[in-house]
Protein backbone atom coordinates (compact mmCIF):
# COMPACT_ATOMS: atom_id res chain seq x y z
CA UNK A 1 0.00 0.00 0.00
CA UNK A 2 3.02 2.26 0.91
CA UNK A 3 4.91 1.62 -2.11
CA UNK A 4 1.86 2.19 -4.22
CA UNK A 5 1.57 5.46 -2.93
CA UNK A 6 4.79 6.14 -3.15
CA UNK A 7 4.91 5.24 -6.78
CA UNK A 8 1.81 7.23 -7.53
CA UNK A 9 3.25 10.16 -5.94
CA UNK A 10 6.54 9.45 -8.38
CA UNK A 11 4.39 9.54 -11.40
CA UNK A 12 2.74 12.81 -10.59
CA UNK A 13 6.16 14.40 -9.46
CA UNK A 14 7.54 13.18 -12.93
CA UNK A 15 4.40 14.58 -14.92
CA UNK A 16 4.45 18.10 -13.12
CA UNK A 17 8.01 18.64 -13.72
CA UNK A 18 8.23 17.22 -16.89
CA UNK A 19 5.21 19.16 -18.40
CA UNK A 20 6.48 22.22 -16.55
CA UNK A 21 9.77 21.73 -18.41
CA UNK A 22 8.62 20.89 -21.75
CA UNK A 23 5.95 23.68 -21.95
CA UNK A 24 8.62 26.42 -21.99
CA UNK A 25 10.44 24.67 -24.69
CA UNK A 26 7.84 24.26 -26.92
CA UNK A 27 7.23 27.74 -26.63
CA UNK A 28 10.75 28.71 -27.63
CA UNK A 29 10.38 26.53 -30.72
CA UNK A 30 7.51 28.01 -31.53
CA UNK A 31 8.73 31.38 -30.69
CA UNK A 32 11.73 30.40 -33.14
CA UNK A 33 9.55 29.94 -35.49
CA UNK A 34 7.96 32.66 -35.32
CA UNK A 35 4.27 31.19 -34.75
CA UNK A 36 3.12 34.01 -32.27
CA UNK A 37 3.56 36.18 -35.18
CA UNK A 38 1.03 33.74 -36.55
CA UNK A 39 -1.16 34.13 -34.33
CA UNK A 40 -1.05 37.67 -34.09
CA UNK A 41 -2.03 38.14 -37.78
CA UNK A 42 -5.12 35.83 -36.99
CA UNK A 43 -6.36 37.48 -33.69
CA UNK A 44 -6.17 40.90 -35.16
CA UNK A 45 -8.86 40.77 -37.44
CA UNK A 46 -12.06 39.68 -37.34
CA UNK A 47 -12.27 36.22 -37.72
CA UNK A 48 -15.97 35.77 -39.46
CA UNK A 49 -16.13 32.04 -38.60
CA UNK A 50 -16.15 32.72 -35.27
CA UNK A 51 -18.68 35.45 -35.00
CA UNK A 52 -21.10 33.34 -37.21
CA UNK A 53 -20.83 35.27 -40.39
CA UNK A 54 -18.89 32.41 -42.61
CA UNK B 1 -22.62 33.54 2.99
CA UNK B 2 -25.66 35.11 1.39
CA UNK B 3 -25.28 38.37 -0.05
CA UNK B 4 -21.79 38.33 0.10
CA UNK B 5 -19.75 38.41 -3.11
CA UNK B 6 -17.56 34.95 -2.96
CA UNK B 7 -13.51 34.98 -3.75
CA UNK B 8 -14.55 33.03 -6.75
CA UNK B 9 -16.79 35.91 -7.98
CA UNK B 10 -13.98 38.48 -7.34
CA UNK B 11 -11.18 36.30 -9.32
CA UNK B 12 -13.95 35.67 -12.28
CA UNK B 13 -14.60 39.24 -12.56
CA UNK B 14 -11.20 40.84 -12.45
CA UNK B 15 -10.43 38.17 -15.25
CA UNK B 16 -13.19 38.71 -17.46
CA UNK B 17 -12.26 42.68 -17.15
CA UNK B 18 -8.25 42.11 -17.67
CA UNK B 19 -8.58 39.49 -20.68
CA UNK B 20 -11.43 41.95 -22.16
CA UNK B 21 -10.36 45.26 -21.17
CA UNK B 22 -10.52 47.24 -24.62
CA UNK B 23 -13.24 48.78 -23.27
CA UNK B 24 -13.16 51.33 -26.55
CA UNK B 25 -13.64 48.21 -28.80
CA UNK B 26 -17.35 47.76 -27.58
CA UNK B 27 -18.45 51.23 -28.32
CA UNK B 28 -16.44 51.61 -31.96
CA UNK B 29 -16.98 48.18 -33.00
CA UNK B 30 -13.84 47.06 -33.81
CA UNK B 31 -11.48 44.69 -32.11
CA UNK B 32 -8.09 45.18 -30.50
CA UNK B 33 -4.93 45.35 -32.89
CA UNK B 34 -1.76 45.55 -30.21
CA UNK B 35 0.61 43.58 -30.12
CA UNK B 36 -0.67 41.59 -27.19
CA UNK B 37 -2.61 39.53 -29.38
CA UNK B 38 0.56 37.50 -30.07
CA UNK B 39 -0.05 35.80 -26.42
CA UNK B 40 -2.67 33.43 -26.09
CA UNK B 41 -4.59 33.95 -22.82
CA UNK B 42 -5.76 31.02 -20.86
CA UNK B 43 -9.27 30.80 -21.34
CA UNK B 44 -12.14 30.70 -23.93
CA UNK B 45 -12.13 33.77 -25.10
CA UNK B 46 -13.23 34.84 -28.40
CA UNK B 47 -10.07 36.97 -30.63
CA UNK B 48 -12.57 38.52 -32.16
CA UNK B 49 -14.68 40.02 -29.04
CA UNK B 50 -14.10 43.57 -29.58
CA UNK B 51 -12.59 44.09 -25.40
CA UNK B 52 -10.18 40.86 -26.43
CA UNK B 53 -6.52 42.10 -25.74
CA UNK B 54 -5.19 38.62 -26.11
CA UNK B 55 -6.00 35.59 -28.68
CA UNK B 56 -8.29 32.54 -28.21
CA UNK B 57 -5.78 29.40 -27.54
CA UNK B 58 -8.32 27.14 -29.16
CA UNK B 59 -8.96 29.61 -32.22
CA UNK B 60 -4.79 29.56 -32.50
CA UNK B 61 -4.53 25.88 -32.25
CA UNK B 62 -6.87 25.45 -34.78
CA UNK B 63 -5.63 28.31 -37.31
CA UNK B 64 -2.17 26.60 -36.45
CA UNK B 65 -3.45 22.94 -37.76
CA UNK B 66 -5.70 24.11 -40.39
CA UNK B 67 -3.89 26.86 -42.35
CA UNK B 68 -0.28 25.42 -42.23
CA UNK B 69 1.71 22.29 -42.61
CA UNK B 70 3.40 22.27 -39.05
CA UNK B 71 3.16 20.94 -35.53
CA UNK B 72 1.61 24.03 -33.38
CA UNK B 73 4.27 24.32 -30.63
CA UNK B 74 4.20 28.00 -29.39
CA UNK B 75 0.21 27.11 -28.66
CA UNK B 76 1.05 24.11 -27.40
CA UNK B 77 3.27 25.09 -25.27
CA UNK B 78 1.21 27.96 -23.68
CA UNK B 79 -2.07 25.94 -23.28
CA UNK B 80 0.49 23.23 -21.38
CA UNK B 81 2.41 25.67 -18.88
CA UNK B 82 -1.42 27.15 -17.96
CA UNK B 83 -2.66 23.52 -17.68
CA UNK B 84 0.58 22.31 -15.39
CA UNK B 85 0.17 24.97 -13.27
CA UNK B 86 -3.38 25.57 -12.57
CA UNK B 87 -5.34 22.82 -14.22
CA UNK B 88 -9.33 23.31 -14.29
CA UNK B 89 -8.64 26.25 -12.14
CA UNK B 90 -8.90 28.02 -15.60
CA UNK B 91 -12.22 26.72 -15.58
CA UNK B 92 -13.65 27.84 -11.95
CA UNK B 93 -11.61 30.37 -11.64
CA UNK B 94 -10.18 32.59 -14.66
CA UNK B 95 -13.01 31.73 -17.75
CA UNK B 96 -15.63 34.60 -18.72
CA UNK B 97 -17.92 32.09 -20.51
CA UNK B 98 -17.63 30.13 -16.85
CA UNK B 99 -18.94 33.10 -15.04
CA UNK B 100 -21.58 33.65 -17.80
CA UNK B 101 -22.94 30.05 -17.13
CA UNK B 102 -22.38 30.79 -13.18
CA UNK B 103 -24.69 34.05 -13.47
CA UNK B 104 -27.61 32.20 -15.21
CA UNK B 105 -27.92 29.18 -13.00
CA UNK B 106 -28.48 32.18 -10.07
CA UNK B 107 -32.04 32.43 -11.29
CA UNK B 108 -34.24 31.24 -9.70
CA UNK B 109 -35.46 28.20 -11.88
CA UNK B 110 -35.74 24.34 -10.98
CA UNK B 111 -32.10 23.09 -11.08
CA UNK B 112 -31.71 19.83 -13.03
CA UNK B 113 -29.57 17.30 -12.28
CA UNK B 114 -28.39 14.58 -14.83
CA UNK B 115 -29.09 10.93 -14.51
CA UNK B 116 -25.29 9.74 -13.31
CA UNK B 117 -25.78 7.46 -16.44
CA UNK B 118 -26.31 10.36 -18.99
CA UNK B 119 -24.39 12.38 -17.24
CA UNK B 120 -21.28 10.36 -17.03
CA UNK B 121 -20.88 9.52 -20.43
CA UNK B 122 -21.94 12.62 -21.84
CA UNK B 123 -18.78 14.36 -19.85
CA UNK B 124 -16.62 12.27 -22.70
CA UNK B 125 -18.01 14.46 -25.72
CA UNK B 126 -16.20 17.83 -24.79
CA UNK B 127 -12.92 15.45 -25.30
CA UNK B 128 -14.50 14.08 -28.89
CA UNK B 129 -14.85 17.83 -28.99
CA UNK B 130 -11.27 18.51 -28.55
CA UNK B 131 -10.15 14.51 -30.86
CA UNK B 132 -12.37 15.88 -33.49
CA UNK B 133 -13.53 19.72 -34.39
CA UNK B 134 -9.98 21.63 -32.73
CA UNK B 135 -7.37 18.85 -33.60
CA UNK B 136 -7.76 15.53 -36.30
CA UNK B 137 -10.08 17.34 -38.67
CA UNK B 138 -7.77 20.56 -39.19
CA UNK B 139 -4.86 18.79 -39.04
CA UNK B 140 -5.86 16.32 -41.90
CA UNK B 141 -8.14 18.25 -44.05
CA UNK B 142 -5.65 20.51 -44.65
CA UNK B 143 -3.77 20.48 -47.71
CA UNK B 144 -1.13 22.81 -49.85
CA UNK B 145 -3.65 24.44 -51.25
CA UNK B 146 -6.59 25.32 -49.20
CA UNK B 147 -7.01 25.83 -45.45
CA UNK B 148 -9.40 24.63 -42.94
CA UNK B 149 -11.35 27.06 -40.88
CA UNK B 150 -12.20 26.75 -37.49
CA UNK B 151 -14.70 24.40 -37.36
CA UNK B 152 -15.22 24.48 -33.58
CA UNK B 153 -15.20 28.22 -33.74
CA UNK B 154 -17.46 28.24 -36.76
CA UNK B 155 -20.30 25.31 -35.56
CA UNK B 156 -20.35 25.40 -32.13
CA UNK B 157 -18.30 28.04 -29.84
CA UNK B 158 -20.99 30.09 -27.64
CA UNK B 159 -18.26 32.31 -26.47
CA UNK B 160 -17.26 33.96 -29.63
CA UNK B 161 -21.07 34.25 -30.68
CA UNK B 162 -21.73 36.09 -27.36
CA UNK B 163 -18.70 37.73 -27.22
CA UNK B 164 -17.16 38.73 -30.64
CA UNK B 165 -20.52 37.97 -33.07
CA UNK B 166 -23.54 40.19 -31.28
CA UNK B 167 -21.38 42.71 -29.97
CA UNK B 168 -20.29 43.47 -33.73
CA UNK B 169 -23.07 42.94 -35.04
CA UNK B 170 -24.70 45.27 -32.69
CA UNK B 171 -22.36 47.77 -33.67
CA UNK B 172 -21.98 47.55 -37.57
CA UNK B 173 -24.32 48.07 -39.90
CA UNK B 174 -22.55 46.25 -42.36
CA UNK B 175 -21.76 42.95 -40.88
CA UNK B 176 -25.38 42.48 -39.80
CA UNK B 177 -26.07 42.78 -43.67
CA UNK B 178 -23.82 39.56 -44.71
CA UNK B 179 -25.09 37.82 -40.92
CA UNK B 180 -27.06 34.92 -42.69
CA UNK B 181 -27.89 31.31 -41.54
CA UNK B 182 -24.63 30.49 -39.89
CA UNK B 183 -24.81 32.94 -37.54
CA UNK B 184 -28.71 31.61 -37.08
CA UNK B 185 -26.97 28.56 -36.06
CA UNK B 186 -24.58 30.10 -33.88
CA UNK B 187 -27.30 32.48 -32.25
CA UNK B 188 -29.26 28.61 -31.38
CA UNK B 189 -26.46 26.81 -29.88
CA UNK B 190 -25.47 29.99 -28.01
CA UNK B 191 -29.45 30.30 -26.87
CA UNK B 192 -29.30 26.47 -26.06
CA UNK B 193 -26.04 26.77 -23.44
CA UNK B 194 -27.67 29.77 -21.74
CA UNK B 195 -30.96 28.63 -21.25
CA UNK B 196 -30.01 25.15 -20.09
CA UNK B 197 -27.26 27.20 -17.75
CA UNK B 198 -30.07 28.39 -15.91
CA UNK B 199 -31.22 24.69 -14.90
CA UNK B 200 -28.21 22.94 -15.26
CA UNK B 201 -25.11 23.87 -13.87
CA UNK B 202 -22.47 25.05 -16.50
CA UNK B 203 -23.70 22.74 -19.00
CA UNK B 204 -20.76 23.43 -21.28
CA UNK B 205 -18.04 23.17 -19.20
CA UNK B 206 -19.45 20.01 -18.45
CA UNK B 207 -20.41 18.13 -22.03
CA UNK B 208 -18.56 20.59 -24.43
CA UNK B 209 -15.91 22.64 -23.86
CA UNK B 210 -12.82 21.74 -25.89
CA UNK B 211 -10.50 23.70 -23.54
CA UNK B 212 -11.85 22.40 -20.44
CA UNK B 213 -10.93 18.69 -21.68
CA UNK B 214 -6.93 19.64 -22.24
CA UNK B 215 -7.14 21.18 -19.10
CA UNK B 216 -8.70 18.10 -17.24
CA UNK B 217 -5.70 16.36 -18.48
CA UNK B 218 -3.29 18.34 -16.33
CA UNK B 219 -6.01 18.40 -13.47
CA UNK B 220 -4.57 15.30 -11.30
CA UNK B 221 -0.73 16.49 -10.97
CA UNK B 222 -1.16 20.20 -11.91
CA UNK B 223 0.49 22.63 -9.16
CA UNK B 224 -2.70 24.22 -8.20
CA UNK B 225 -4.07 21.32 -6.19
CA UNK B 226 -7.36 20.47 -3.84
CA UNK B 227 -6.43 18.79 -0.61
CA UNK B 228 -8.48 16.60 1.75
CA UNK B 229 -7.42 15.79 5.02
CA UNK B 230 -8.94 12.82 5.58
CA UNK B 231 -8.30 13.02 9.25
CA UNK B 232 -10.62 16.16 9.90
CA UNK B 233 -13.26 14.85 7.48
CA UNK B 234 -16.45 13.43 9.34
CA UNK B 235 -17.85 12.18 6.04
CA UNK B 236 -20.87 14.23 6.44
CA UNK B 237 -21.20 14.53 2.87
CA UNK B 238 -21.67 18.55 2.57
CA UNK B 239 -18.89 18.83 0.18
CA UNK B 240 -20.23 16.43 -2.58
CA UNK B 241 -23.67 17.82 -2.17
CA UNK B 242 -22.21 21.08 -3.01
CA UNK B 243 -20.28 20.08 -5.80
CA UNK B 244 -21.64 21.76 -8.70
CA UNK B 245 -19.42 19.39 -10.92
CA UNK B 246 -20.35 16.29 -9.27
CA UNK B 247 -17.17 15.16 -8.12
CA UNK B 248 -16.85 12.68 -5.75
CA UNK B 249 -15.40 14.87 -3.35
CA UNK B 250 -14.04 12.37 -0.52
CA UNK B 251 -13.06 9.62 -2.69
CA UNK B 252 -11.18 11.64 -6.07
CA UNK B 253 -11.33 15.31 -4.80
CA UNK B 254 -8.71 16.31 -8.32
CA UNK B 255 -10.83 14.37 -10.36
CA UNK B 256 -10.32 15.44 -14.20
CA UNK B 257 -14.22 17.41 -13.51
CA UNK B 258 -12.64 19.41 -10.91
CA UNK B 259 -12.84 23.10 -11.76
CA UNK B 260 -11.76 24.21 -8.29
CA UNK B 261 -14.47 26.63 -7.61
CA UNK B 262 -13.84 26.35 -3.99
CA UNK B 263 -17.65 25.18 -3.14
CA UNK B 264 -16.12 22.38 -1.10
CA UNK B 265 -14.27 24.41 0.64
CA UNK B 266 -16.72 26.50 1.94
CA UNK B 267 -19.51 24.03 3.11
CA UNK B 268 -16.66 21.96 5.04
CA UNK B 269 -17.60 21.96 8.38
CA UNK B 270 -14.47 20.72 10.02
CA UNK B 271 -12.26 22.51 6.87
CA UNK B 272 -11.15 19.27 6.12
CA UNK B 273 -10.67 20.73 2.51
CA UNK B 274 -8.01 23.09 1.02
CA UNK B 275 -6.46 23.92 -1.38
CA UNK B 276 -3.06 25.74 -3.10
CA UNK B 277 -0.12 25.63 -4.72
CA UNK B 278 2.06 22.14 -4.49
CA UNK B 279 5.52 23.15 -3.77
CA UNK B 280 7.38 19.68 -4.95
CA UNK B 281 6.00 16.84 -3.83
CA UNK B 282 2.19 15.65 -4.66
CA UNK B 283 0.08 16.87 -2.15
CA UNK B 284 -0.89 14.56 0.31
CA UNK B 285 -3.45 15.16 3.53
CA UNK B 286 -2.02 16.55 6.63
CA UNK B 287 -0.85 14.28 9.08
CA UNK B 288 -3.34 14.00 12.15
CA UNK B 289 -1.87 16.01 14.65
CA UNK B 290 -0.76 14.12 18.25
CA UNK B 291 -3.15 14.95 21.32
Amino acid sequence: MRSALKTREKTILALRFGALGLAPVLIGIGFFRQEHLDVLQKAVRICLECIGIG
Amino acid sequence: MRGRISRQRVIQLLAAALFNGYAAGFRKGRIFTGGSKAFCVPVLNCYSCPGALGACPIGALQTALGAKHHFPFYVLGTLMLFGVILGRAVCGLLCPFGLVQDLLHKIPLPKLTVPRRLDRPARYLKYLVLALLVVLLPAFLVTDTSIVPPLFCKYLCPAGTLGGGIPLLLADPNLRKVAGALFGWKALVLAAILLASMSVHRPFCKYLCPLGAFYALFNRFSFFQMRLDEHKCVGCGKCEAACPMQVEVTKDINAPECIRCGKCKAVCPTGAVSSGFARGGASRPAKKEAP
